[in-house]
């Protein structure tokens, strides 16, 4: 009997701390202003994010060798799995919560405490809190999973753990907080980034560089052949990431009007010019237009449209795309002759294009189609220096605190496999399993 | 009784299967294989990366036959494989020491 009773104590208090904040969800349905269709668009959006992190392990997965394919789909997955929880725990509140100094927000809501079915005190209020914190829940996770392609083939899962759970929280939570809470202080200062060219795909393609700079090369890297094992899953991967991309971008409007519909065509348009971009120039240099780069193309458009999909015209949009498409295909071709085995070109592709999307769009913003922003075409050279500034600090930023990171965890567990586990493959030595099991 | 090899390209399989099923030979064995002869490799570009594949894939056939008519499925190998390209593959003849059907215990030439 006096177990039962203590048994159903624990249980009242547990139910006690679960529901502390069931004040803010109370205030819910009831509050007005709440959009239907925004609040619709926005949902839906955030689930065509979410799709983005799997596609993410099938683009990379299928570039690694058939023995590492498990561990690098599982590299994107347990981000999703890991960063979901850690951004409900403090991830959101860090993020996004009152700011200290511009700098970084409190723990004031943590467990999302505070956070309910009301109006959303960022983005808009015409959408509930939760919404938007769920919307921004998926960038998070895609972050850190895009870093993955740098040290593929060669991390172990544990060391990976442990680094999503700290680069998570000290590095993208503070440069999203920077850019993203309108108290954070690049925001104060006037860089435009409409979904993430700066927090997203530069943070990870910096962080990805520095990456492959401590991990090292794998194991008979430009010595023994290292052939993609499954276009077909890197292009199935890159066509739904184009797809969840909508959702990125289009979705970033935060609301279901016409900013959403110029999102998403700026969106198509890019990545389209950027994939035919890629594939043309290989074709004149190489003499082949491959598969690989049509859709690496295609992923180099996405990331640099990213930033400027609000803030350009359909037209600037062929550019931004285009030149992301050239320029990322150069640098993907310099790679082997820089010395660093950034394994599925993280840098070249999410760094370079991440970083040009910034600038593209302090060129090319137009007050014409969104009054928010005016860029060097339209008489407001100073926007560039601003984009420019705003990259220069994640750079900063997100170089030092990824490399004491890994520099931390490689020192007390560390950060690589075996070499014999680095031969036998991700897939057998960290998870005791086989991709292909066919006959 | 000799034992054949014959390693050929994946697209003549199909017609090399069938000169062979015309002149009534009982079993074959397929292996996919990987290797180089005169034809060398092709280069292959992931990204910039260039890589020189070596080996390429083909079938490789094992039958064995009694010595009487051997000339006539190496004839039958022979015509069907041929495109007169490089790379149409070998053929490669031993002699064999002893068969065994291995339900009914037949041996030698009864259990080919």
């Amino acid at each position: 009997m006096k177990r039962i009773k203590a048994v159903s104590m624990l249980s009242v208090s547990i139910g006690t701390i679960l529901f502390a904040s069931s004040a803010a969800f109370a205030a819910g349905p009831a509050a007005s202003g709440i959009d239907s269709g925004d609040t619709a668009w926005l949902l839906l959006s955030a689930a065509l994010v979410l799709l983005m992190t799997p596609a993410l392990g099938f683009f990379y997965g299928g570039m690694v060798r058939q023995k590492n394919v498990l561990g690098t789909i599982m590299h994107s997955f347990w981000t999703l799995c890991l960063v979901s929880v850690i951004w409900v725990l403090w991830g959101y509140s860090i993020s996004f919560g009152p700011s200290i100094h511009g700098l970084i927000g409190d723990l004031s809501w943590f467990g999302l405490n505070g956070v309910g079915l009301g109006s959303s005190p960022l983005g808009s209020p015409k959408v509930p809190h939760l919404a938007f914190m769920a919307f921004q829940c998926m960038f998070a996770v895609i972050t850190p999973a895009l870093i993955t392609g740098a040290f593929a083939e060669r991390m172990k899962f544990s060391a990976f753990t442990i680094f999503i759970v700290l680069w998570s929280t000290f590095v993208y939570a503070p440069v999203a907080h920077w850019v993203w809470n309108p108290h954070g202080w690049l925001s104060t200062l006037g860089a435009l980034d409409f979904a993430g060219g700066t927090v997203v795909h530069l943070n990870a393609g910096v962080a990805a560089l520095v990456a492959a700079l401590v991990m090292g090369k794998r194991k008979g890297y430009l010595e023994t052949p290292m052939m993609p094992h499954n276009i077909g899953y890197t292009v199935l991967g890159a066509s739904l990431l184009w797809f969840g991309w909508f959702g990125f971008n289009a979705g970033s409007a935060i609301t279901s009007g016409g900013l959403a519909a110029l999102a998403f065509v700026t969106t198509n348009t890019a990545t389209a010019a950027a994939a035919l971009a890629w594939a043309f120039t290989e074709w004149a240099h190489k003499g082949r237009a491959t598969v690989l780069g049509a859709a690496s193309g295609a992923v180099a458009g996405l990331v640099a449209v990213t930033p400027t999909a609000g803030f350009v015209t359909p037209m600037a949009a062929i550019a931004v795309g285009g030149i992301a498409g050239f320029i990322c295909y150069i640098a993907v071709n310099l790679r082997p002759k820089l010395g660093y085995d950034d394994s599925l070109d993280v840098v070249g592709v999410h760094g370079l294009g991440g970083f040009w999307g910034a600038i593209a769009t302090g060129i090319f913003a137009s007050p014409l189609v969104n009054p928010a922003g005016r860029g060097l075409l339209y008489g407001n050279p100073h926007q560039v220096i601003i984009q420019f500034e705003a990259c220069g600090a994640t750079i900063i930023w997100s170089g030092f605190a990824t490399y004491v990171i890994l520099k931390v965890i490689d020192a007390i567990i560390g950060l690589r496999v075996s070499e014999k586990d680095e031969e036998m493959g991700l897939d057998l030595s960290q998870h005791e399993e086989s991709g292909y099991n066919l006959s | 009784m000799k034992m054949v090899h014959a390693v050929i390209k994946h697209m003549r399989l199909d017609s090399v299967q069938k000169a062979l099923m015309k002149i009534d030979v009982h079993g074959v064995t397929l292996t996919e294989a990987k290797g180089f002869g005169r034809q060398k490799g092709h280069m292959e570009v992931y990204r910039g990366v260039e890589y020189e594949v070596r080996f390429l894939p083909k079938v490789k056939l094992e039958i064995a036959t009694p010595d009487e008519k051997l000339e006539e499925v190496i004839d039958a190998i022979k015509s069907a494989a041929f495109t007169g390209e490089i790379g149409d593959g070998k053929i490669f003849v031993f002699d064999l020491l002893d068969v065994i059907r291995i339900r009914t215990g037949e041996r030698g030439e009864e259990a080919i």
